[in-house]
């Protein structure tokens, strides 16, 4: 492989990006920041003032962290899903595929780019959280890993996502029927420790558990799992799920004939 | 050293349809080539699987030496390729797609935006470098895809119909460029339907049909095949009926404009003396049709079944 060769595409590839989700600031950058301030309005302060604490710490506080990430991983995921999915809707992607451009470096730019907005947004939701209660940061070396590692995990879904997709209407069944249930019983809410005993046992199988509960460690410096734990479930998942849209586009599955 | 080599291409799609039937093609570096055939034939398949769009079913691809397969990233730096569909982000700007085709290629950004200026003001776009692709006529878009394939500098282009749907001036203008292109070094390959295209720009043409090649050749060899050629003639003065010209078929078709064939051995120098004879001066003349679309048209339907039984 001609790293140079690839070390350009992949810049490339990741200002197009970055441009796409600045260009289109109104679409990528302004609602999510909307939609938490709401949850933080609703839940944080209108409930959250009848709730009182949670693991020791007001629910306003419990909750931020969780909000935060939420929007990190959706935007990270529909960033990917949407720009992938657009570039094959409009044949735009055969650009990338006629070119040398290695595939892992085609699937390197685009989900480092759902990384960048996810970022991004999860900056301005920070900024919002801020202005409810107070934060500070616990671990930070955690707090930052975890962020960009989870945001991986849900861009490099995005990307499966898009490969599959063949109509607009395939990029927001996983979004609608997994990612958000998922994400609302993964602990953004609620400590589960609140749960039945079985019903803790079940919630040990949702991966975005270990993203909020790692994450909400790195800030409040309270889990409800082992850390190590999940970064070694969220490395995993990256490792899987790279692994899989590398095999996906060597085999031109979902995007050559 | 080929430019392209093909050997024993097939492609069969999952719904069962020969798209290609083991095609073998030569292209001679520097070459000039034309593709031609039907819809439907196998043309596009075949640029589909040269440039790694399209999965191939069995054979082997080879440009400028490097295998398809086994060297991917060094074949493909040598293609550039215009496709038939307008394959680019139409929300994007003339510039980004240029300069963003040539980062794939590994070409950094300062290059790149030389290249860009060049090729966009080579193909008029470059005052238009600022304007979204959605907002450029379909002559632009066209151009636009040339530029695009042509940034890397690649030492193979690849044309799908580059053409379809342009204007004439465009057109001649497409073809100055393009042989100024193949002048300067760059192997390319043509599909059109305006045979009159192929027939100006390309030294070397296969016919596919079907799948399978049916003819592959130099434009020269292709064009000596033609049996007959049909001339329009301008006359100086009107003539009531068709004249007996001994040895040719005359057909008036207005008072001032006469159709005459020719049999492949027949010389116009023969036409001449015999119209002389009869005392008709000759203004200007023309071929009926195209030759190579004449050609065309005859090994193709000389091929296919007759819709309906003759018999019935």
């Amino acid at each position: 492989m001609d790293l140079r060769l690839n070390w350009v595409g992949f810049k490339t590839l990741l200002r197009k990006e970055v441009l796409r989700v600045v260009r289109i600031w109104v679409q990528t950058i302004v609602p999510p920041a909307i939609t938490m301030t709401l949850y933080f309005i609703i839940f944080g302060n209108l409930i959250g003032r009848r709730i009182g604490t949670m693991d020791g710490f007001d629910y306003m506080q419990f909750i931020a962290p969780g909000l935060i990430m939420m929007s990190v991983i959706t935007n990270s995921y529909g960033n990917v899903v949407s720009s992938f999915f657009g570039a094959k809707f409009g044949k735009h992607v055969e650009e990338m595929f006629v070119s040398p451009m290695s595939n892992a470096t085609i699937i390197l730019g685009h989900v480092c780019g759902g990384v960048a907005r996810g970022l991004m947004v999860g900056t301005l939701v920070t900024v919002v959280a801020l202005g409810f209660t107070n934060l500070s940061i616990s671990h930070p070396l955690i707090t930052f890993s975890i962020v960009i590692l989870a945001s991986l995990v849900f861009a490099l879904l995005g990307f499966v996502n898009a490969v599959f997709a063949r109509k607009f209407d395939d990029i927001a069944i996983i979004p609608t029927f997994v990612l958000a249930p998922l994400t609302y019983l993964g602990g953004v809410f609620y400590s589960i420790s609140l749960l039945p005993e079985f019903w803790q046992r079940v919630s040990l199988g949702n991966p975005i558990l270990y993203m909020v509960n790692a994450f909400r460690y790195g800030i409040l410096g309270v889990s409800d799992i082992d850390i190590i734990w999940a970064y070694m479930i969220i490395i995993a998942f990256i490792l899987g799920l790279f692994s899989l849209n590398l095999a996906l586009l060597n085999r031109g599955i979902g995007t050559r004939e | 050293m080929y430019a392209l080599t093909i050997n024993n291409l097939k492609k069969v799609y999952p719904n069962g349809v020969e798209a290609l039937k083991g095609i073998n093609i030569d292209v001679e570096s520097g070459d000039f080539y034309a593709l031609l055939g039907p819809n439907g034939a196998g043309k596009t398949t075949a640029i589909g699987i040269i440039t790694s769009l399209v999965n191939k079913t069995s054979g082997t691809t080879e440009v400028f030496g490097h295998n398809i397969d086994s060297e991917p990233e060094a074949a493909k730096a040598c293609i550039g390729v215009v496709p038939q569909e307008l394959n680019m982000n139409l929300f994007d700007t003339v510039l980004n797609i240029v300069v963003n085709q040539a980062g794939y290629y590994g070409i950094d950004r300062g290059t790149a935006l030389k290249r860009a200026q060049k090729y966009l003001t080579e193909l008029r776009l470059w005052d238009r470098r600022m304007d979204a692709a959605r907002a450029l006529s379909g002559g632009m878009k066209r151009r636009l895809m040339i530029a695009r394939a042509l940034v890397h500098e690649p030492n193979l282009l690849i044309l799908d119909e580059p053409t379809a749907g342009v204007d004439i001036e465009i057109r001649r203008s497409m073809w100055e460029f393009l042989r100024r292109i193949n002048e300067a070094g760059t192997t390319i390959i043509l599909t059109t339907h305006y045979l009159e295209e192929a027939e100006n720009l390309c030294r070397h043409v296969a016919i596919i049909d079907e799948g399978k090649i049916i003819e592959n050749t130099r434009m020269s060899e292709i064009l000596r095949k033609l049996q007959r050629e049909v001339f329009v003639l301008n006359l100086e003065s009107p003539l009531e009926k068709a004249p007996h010209l001994s040895g040719f078929d005359a057909i008036l078709v207005e008072e001032r404009e006469l159709e005459v064939a020719l049999d492949k051995n027949d010389s116009l120098n023969t036409l001449f003396n015999v119209l002389d004879h009869h005392g008709i001066t000759v203004t200007s003349l023309r071929n009926k049709a195209n030759r190579l679309e004449e050609l065309f048209i005859r090994l193709v339907e000389s091929r296919q079944q007759p819709l309906v039984s003759s018999g019935d």
